[in-house]
């Protein structure tokens, strides 16, 4: 898909509205790979049941150009800007903050969004401090990409956070991703992505464990030392029994991705968030034009 | 693991006996839509639920609709919630207003087992996540009350061959998430000694 237009704001506006639906609708290849893969792999009869299921369900959503999973989640958007992208980052918000409300209402997609206290619905999946959008700047260049992350609530009520010691080890780390994984039973929607932070501070460690969720699946940390970490829990996840939606069987996460950062010498932070098997993610690229790629597999 | 086919709301205690922790099971009839907000208006506000309850089959829902012009619902995408959270509700439901099945995703604590075996209540698993399934199984949105809290409403859903779903807690004590977490307890015990 590509178009052309002089209006950037009202660019990225359109972007984002269609990359919401787009992406509560059509899920990833590399997703649809895994959930065929582990449907061939599990042995259980409940867990088969519900990857026979699952697949079942992709497939209705295509035939139908309905949503994989109605629980839209909040949006969430990952903005890579370029030193030269025409449009500045307090704009590139406002146009993902109307995309957002203009997808909601004109789909209609069920509106989650509450005030925190009074739990009010703000009626179009946005509000204060909603959509969330992180940043990362790159020099030198002159495009924008937008990666947009509708993750439901059932599985980010499964993230967990723990500030390890040092003497605790990598030892450590893996005990608590097991813990918690095994605690989250069915209620995350496995089989899933287990994203895994290590490192930073408290609040970067979850980032990073966000960050590690919406990589395409079963891609590998550059770091060969994180990357053998990944295969290693990978395994031990698949051996705890939970299986697909907690109901027992082989196949209890698709994968597990783990991003990090360098630490204080007193710090061993570990932050899990899960993303359930309807594992949403979908991205565009616009350039300083105003012509746009959407990207599925990035 | 036998297959069943259940009509609800039911009347016969024995359609509900009869099953056991693994089964699948298509339901057939009419089922309510229930969620957070719903159950905390009903026990924590006091305030009664406009809708018969007795024999009923309860799903963890909050529906993705379309309002029409004449003020009824067309379902867009209707998919199921995390049952855990609204685990305390299970006991006050049976007692007092008869409901008979509890329909969610990643099931119920432990807590859940004796008074669902007291009351004569099943927990039916369902896959999460799949709503664009689930929909086509709805015919109809044939009530909804409470409004105010849409989405979280109470709903009247009319279904055909809603499934396929797994008894996750039976009415005779017996809970696959119990049996799934001591198990996977006793494992986790033998993969932190290999660390």
């Amino acid at each position: 898909m590509s178009a052309v237009a002089t209006d950037l704001r009202q660019v990225v506006e359109d972007a984002a509205a269609h990359l919401y639906v787009w992406a509560l609708k059509d899920i990833p290849q590399d997703l649809r790979d895994a959930l065929v893969d582990a449907q061939q792999r599990e042995t259980s009869v409940p867990g088969k049941r519900v990857l026979d299921t699952i697949v079942k369900n992709v497939q209705v959503a295509d035939d139908r150009d309905n949503l994989v999973c109605q629980d839209t989640g909040i949006a969430v958007y990952t903005c890579r800007v370029g030193e030269h992208f025409p449009l500045h980052p307090a704009k590139i918000y406002e146009a993902l903050y109307a995309g957002t409300e203009r997808a909601t209402l004109e789909h209609p997609l069920r509106s989650n969004a509450v005030h925190t206290i009074t739990r009010e619905n703000t009626g179009a999946n946005v509000g204060y401090r909603l959509p969330i959008v992180h940043w990362e700047f790159i020099a030198d260049w002159d495009g924008l990409d937008v990666k947009c992350v509708p993750k439901g609530s059932g599985s980010e009520n499964m993230s967990f956070l723990k500030m390890c010691v040092p003497a605790d080890g990598v030892k450590g780390i893996k005990q608590f991703v097991l813990e918690s994984i095994v605690g989250a039973g069915g209620k995350p929607c496995p089989p899933g992505i287990v994203g895994v932070g290590i490192g930073g501070s408290a609040d970067y460690a979850m980032y990073l464990a966000k960050e590690a969720i919406a990589r395409p699946i079963g891609t590998r940390n550059s770091d060969p030392i994180v990357a053998e970490l990944e295969d290693e829990l990978m395994g031990l996840l698949n051996e705890t029994g939970i299986g697909p939606m907690g109901l027992g069987g082989d196949v209890t996460v698709l994968n597990c991705h783990i991003e990090h950062a360098d630490t204080h010498m007193t710090l061993n932070p570990v932050a899990v968030n899960y993303q359930c098997w309807a594992a949403r993610r979908a991205s565009v690229h616009v350039g300083p034009d105003g012509s746009v790629d959407f990207d599925r597999e990035a | 693991m036998a297959r069943h086919e259940v009509t609800f709301p039911i009347t016969n205690e024995a359609e509900i006996l009869k099953l056991r922790a693994g089964d699948e099971v298509v339901v057939q009839g009419h089922i309510i839509g229930i969620r957070d907000r719903t159950q905390v208006r009903i026990f924590d506000q006091g305030v009664e639920p406009p809708m018969d309850l007795r024999g009923a089959f309860l799903l963890h829902t909050a529906p993705g609709v379309r309002k029409l012009e004449d003020g009824r619902y067309e379902p867009v995408c209707i998919g199921t919630t995390t049952s855990a959270r609204m685990v305390r509700f299970t006991e006050p439901l049976g007692e007092q207003y008869g409901v008979r099945a509890i329909c969610g995703k990643g099931g119920f604590p432990d807590e859940a087992i004796e008074p669902m075996q007291r009351l004569g209540m099943i927990y039916f698993a369902i896959v999460g996540g799949a709503a664009a399934l689930e929909t086509t199984q709805i015919e109809e949105i044939e009530e909804v009350a409470w409004e105010e809290l849409m989405p979280e409403c109470l709903w009247r859903f009319r279904v055909k061959d809603f499934g396929p779903l797994t008894v996750g807690i039976d009415a005779h004590g017996n809970s696959l998430y119990h049996d799934v977490q001591a198990a996977a307890q006793d494992k986790l015990k033998e993969l932190y000694a290999r660390l």
